[in-house]
């Protein structure tokens, strides 16, 4: 049998760091990186007697993200204990949430190939950050650093209706775009904010699904893609060849492209849960929800909808920019300045998009506002597009007012008539060639003409004026 | 419910824990009794209440989000064994 023949089933569970402030049970500050063990207490110490209290804006923004996809919001709703050795976890408990989660049942819509598709969300809870693992220099030792243990995440669970990498990665990108929209999570996933378990099963066309194996942890949509490809192909290959699917805990090599067992089904955790006796229920009143309901931004679609129909952009590039929160405010904040959304559009598009694949970067060194003012500087007629070209080449090395870029390099354009004339005469007395050429019907020349003024002009000509004004002495 | 020695083992191995062959029989009997005590409370009619959500009778006990770093970290750092870079030196763990 052939690839074909089989159908792949992925379930998801994303782990994302909401962007509070504190961390979920006491007040230290949750900021990234800091001197190891400096964001600690009692509390995220797990010092005897020490109790948690729940940070009201974690449950505030479990319950935006449950609202942003389609979740109901349990009126009611608590915590409990999941028990596992590990010394990254200082109380050997971590508080999590188990049968009775802050949302269930939403779903989100992603494009694929074969059109919208709708993936559901099974539920989605809130829990605590564990503290972080480093090796010392001679490997024999781990060094424990609990600065981030006690950090409020959210754990999205998807249902179990992806099936491809493709879509997984689609998936993905929408819910993190989604949780940046609504601010509750920043999303970085070089710093871990933003990760998943990846679920795979592999059956045949028409029959049940298959056993499932897990992989852990993974940070990056690059290894997430070539994870689900390799555990397909390798669940594939083991049926074919006669062979039963364990249901394993993997662990995914980058450098290797390929997965090794962490822990078997005999070894699998067995948790223990019950229910946290030192914190409350959590009740979440219909006002209270309406109220968080409120707060909830314009979202993507949203967004999308009102740049096709006011600004008249094309779908295709609605959709690019509303991918991204970042690309979508700067977008917006651009537009406002030069009242342009189709220039703005076209430079995010072409060039921004270009230097955040060429970077690796998400975020420009220069603002939307200094973009805005560049398209300005176009639409007046004070600099010509391929002036505003270098502008954007000097915004990338040193961020400025574009206005003084032009002032400083000289850059303003040519556009006195008197001044033009001057050139073009110049020129034309340079290539008498290209005049006897353009009489004897090669069109080309006049581009030559051109050319060659604007080389002159270091670019700084009016291109149209140039134009003109060469047809001009040309028909005398 | 009478504890097997199979869950001596699992139980010993969730906690990361050695333990002897001889010592199996022992936790195994204080394991029971424990169990056994706290089947008690098992015995009380609770048909005439109602569920509740968990332990507590606490509703939205909660803190607003505000930083207030705890000040003594050093003193904290003072339950490392062994440190290194501010951090608990512990045996490399493996996975
Ligand atoms: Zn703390």
């Amino acid at each position: 049998m052939s690839r074909e023949d089989y159908e792949a089933i992925i379930g998801l569970e994303v782990h994302a760091e909401l962007s509070t402030k504190t961390k979920i049970f006491c007040s230290c500050e949750t900021n990234f990186g800091g001197k190891p063990n400096t964001h600690v207490c009692p509390v995220c110490m797990a010092m005897p007697g020490a109790l948690p209290v729940l940070n009201k804006k974690v449950v505030e923004y479990a319950v935006k993200a449950g609202l942003a996809t389609n979740c109901e919001i349990a009126p009611y709703s608590k915590n409990d204990r999941k028990n596992y050795f590990y010394p990254d976890l200082p109380k050997s408990y971590q508080i999590s949430q188990f049968d009775k989660p802050l949302c269930v049942g939403g779903k989100i819509e992603i494009e694929t190939e074969h059109g919208t598709k709708q993936i559901g969300i099974t539920r989605i809870h809130i829990e605590e950050d564990a503290g972080k693992l480093n090796h010392d220099d001679y490997g024999r030792n781990s060094l424990v650093d609990l600065n981030r243990a006690g950090v409020p995440l959210i754990e999205i669970v998807s249902e179990p209706d992806l099936r491809s990498s493709k879509e997984a990665d689609t998936y993905l990108k929408k819910l993190k775009s989604i949780l940046q929209y609504i601010e509750v999570s920043d999303c970085k996933m070089e710093e871990g904010s933003f990760r998943a378990d990846v679920n795979v099963s592999v059956h045949k066309k028409g029959e049940a699904f298959g056993t499932r194996t897990e992989m852990k942890n993974m940070s990056s949509f690059r290894s997430i893609t070539r994870a689900i490809d390799y555990g397909i192909q390798r669940q594939i290959d083991v049926v074919e060849n006669g062979g039963k699917i364990e249901q394993d805990t993997l662990r995914w090599d980058e450098v290797e492209g390929r997965t090794y067992v962490m822990r078997s089904k005999e070894d699998a955790q067995d948790y223990r849960y019950f229910p946290e006796p030192d914190l409350g229920t959590i009740e979440v009143s219909d006002e209270w929800k309406e109220e968080i309901r409120k707060s909830l931004p314009e979202m993507p679609e949203q967004r999308k909808t009102r740049y096709i129909e006011e600004f008249k952009l094309p779908e295709y590039d609605s959709n690019i920019i509303v991918s991204s929160k970042y690309l979508s405010d700067f977008f917006e904040v651009a537009t406002k300045v030069c009242n342009n959304p189709k220039s703005v559009s076209n430079w995010i598009m072409t060039d921004i998009i270009r230097v955040q694949n060429e970077e690796a970067v998400e975020k420009m060194p220069f603002s939307p506002e200094q973009l805005g003012q560049l398209i300005v500087l176009i639409d007046k007629g004070t600099i010509s597009s391929s002036i505003a070209k270098k502008v954007f080449e000097e915004l990338l090395k040193q961020p400025r007012n574009p206005e003084e870029i032009i002032k400083e390099k000289g850059w303003i354009q040519i556009s006195d008539e008197g001044e033009i004339k001057e050139i073009v005469k110049k020129i034309l007395e340079d290539n008498p060639g290209s005049i006897t050429d353009y009489k004897a019907g090669k069109d080309r020349a006049l581009g030559f003409l051109v050319g060659q003024a604007m080389k002159a002009t270091k670019g700084k000509a009016n291109p149209q004026l140039l134009n003109k004004l060469f047809l001009e002495e040309l028909k005398k | 419910m009478d504890i097997k020695k199979e869950e001596i083992l699992h139980i010993a191995k969730l906690a990361s824990l050695k333990i002897k062959e001889e010592e199996i029989e022992e936790y195994r009997k204080n394991l029971q009794d424990i169990l056994e005590f706290a089947n008690i409370i098992n015995s009380v009619d609770t048909e005439y209440l109602e569920e509740t959500n968990g332990t507590s009778t606490n509703i939205n006990f909660l803190r607003e989000d505000e930083v207030n770093n705890f000040k003594d970290t050093d003193q904290l750092m003072k339950n490392a064994p062994e440190q290194e870079n501010n951090m608990f030196k512990i045996p490399k763990v493996i996975n």
